[in-house]
């Protein structure tokens, strides 16, 4: 087991919250989970990277509000966990350094898996999941384990999702893309920390460690601000799991993979929906 | 280290230029020019030189002016990956300094550096890669056939003209 699934076994042991953020956007949510790095590529081993994170509608314009710090792990090359020094959490933004001192390529982000649905009890309807913990009078549980004997009409999607981002000290490695073989993963064919604007990206998603056809694929510079559009790109997967990605411009990009399926892990569940996001610098040629 | 390239201009810092005696009489010469830049606040800048073979296959660098004395918490080093296309191409491979390749960054000038005298034979890309602390970064492109290789192209902004003979 790598630590990154040994995180969110214990983030889910450890009874975090993990349904009270809008990790998994709803289609009405335009919000934005999003982490940047100060730099993507480094030249030794002796840097120290700052990093940005925020939930927002606009990338990287922090607007709405911070990333929670708790939940976040930072994965070093070797599979070990690295550590979060100076962290902040600002009204719209957290902040926090990493210090890269190992070759190869780190991820810093979250894998969540939760459930959201409904059942009901005594012809009344209750909810599973939603945010923060549910209030006495409530007819919420905040997680499947809570649903009583006796529940009938139990409706439940599984959400599982990985939002994250990568540095590279040297040569970038592909040790962070080990699937577990568990939910939506990335196999990059051009590496997050090696894109540039006039080549596009390649990258192979995978679902249960298999190349997953039809999954959508949304690319989206930051910046906003500054240009009069969007300028987003949506692709989809084709039967080999590739998703090509041809750049409109130079920049910090979010990409965000999403999917969904019929095989969620717990046997009442109906359905279950993937997300993949990371942030990536694409620099000029 | 090696001295690797003798200035030619009217600029020239060292005294020893002679050591351009060292180049071999055969060798094909790469002349860069460093442009002198009009601003406030100017910083020689990074400089790498290398060859991408036409048929595909590994960069070879030439050279990387760079600040190699600079050390502590924020090294020299540290700027490397500013030389963008350099650093994707070869600058991440090679351990630093390399004897031979790593010299210090140099003042705008004209200096020759020769080319490797055991390269292969064969159609290159000479690419020259320089990046400006507080200024810009540009990249000269300039096709070559080892031996006998010939040439030039001129930089807008951050290189002058880059010769090869």
């Amino acid at each position: 087991m790598n630590s990154r699934t040994l995180f969110s076994r214990l983030a889910l042991a450890s009874g975090l919250s993990l349904a009270s953020l809008a990790l998994t956007t709803s289609p009405a949510s335009a919000h934005r989970f999003w982490l940047v790095p100060s730099a993507t590529t480094l030249s030794g081993t002796d840097q120290t990277i700052s990093f940005d994170g925020a939930i927002s509608n606009d990338l990287f314009n922090p607007d709405h509000v911070a990333m929670p710090l708790e939940i976040l792990t930072i994965v070093k090359p070797d599979g070990s966990k690295g550590e979060m020094l100076n962290a902040a959490k600002a009204r719209h933004r957290s902040t926090f350094d990493v210090a890269i001192d190992q070759e190869g390529t780190w991820w810093v982000g979250v894998t969540r898996q939760g459930y959201f649905g409904s059942f009901k009890l005594n012809g009344e309807e209750w909810r599973v999941g939603g945010r923060g913990r549910p209030r006495p009078g409530d007819k919420r549980v905040d997680g499947i384990d809570a649903i009583p004997e006796g529940a009938s009409d139990i409706d439940l999607v599984e959400n599982l999702s990985t939002n994250g981002t990568f540095v590279t000290s040297g040569i970038p490695d592909t040790d962070a893309f080990t699937p577990t073989g568990k939910g939506l993963e990335l196999q990059p064919l051009t590496h997050p920390d090696d894109l540039v604007a006039n080549e596009p990206g390649r990258f192979r998603f995978l679902i249960d460690g298999k190349p997953a056809a039809g999954v959508k694929v949304t690319a989206v510079p930051g910046s906003k601000q500054y240009r009069a559009s969007e300028m987003v790109t949506t692709v989809e997967t084709g039967a080999d799991g590739i998703a090509t990605i041809a750049w409109p411009t130079p920049g910090m990009y979010w990409i965000d993979a999403k999917a969904e399926d019929t095989n969620p892990a717990e046997p009442r569940a109906t359905k279950r929906r993937m997300g993949y996001t990371f942030t990536a610098e694409v620099v000029a040629p | 280290m090696p001295r690797l390239a003798t200035t030619t201009g009217a600029t020239a810092l060292v005294a020893g230029a002679a050591s351009a005696l060292a180049v071999p009489a055969n060798a094909e010469t790469i002349r860069v020019t460093i442009p002198r830049i009009k601003v406030a606040e100017y910083h020689a800048p990074y400089v790498a030189a290398w060859l991408e073979p036409e048929a595909g296959g590994a960069a070879r660098t030439i050279f990387v002016w760079y600040d190699i004395k600079k050390k502590g918490a924020e090294p020299g080093t540290k700027w490397l990956t500013d030389l963008r296309t350099w650093w994707r191409k070869g600058g991440r491979r090679l351990k630093l300094p390399a004897d031979g390749v790593s010299g210090a960054t140099r003042t705008p000038a004209s200096y020759d550096i020769p080319l490797p005298a055991n390269l292969p034979k064969g159609a290159y890309v000479l690419k020259v890669e320089a990046a400006r602390e507080t200024g810009g970064r540009e990249i000269v492109s300039l096709p070559i056939t080892v031996p006998g290789a010939k040439g030039s192209a001129t930089g807008k902004t951050e290189l002058g003209a880059v010769t090869i003979r």
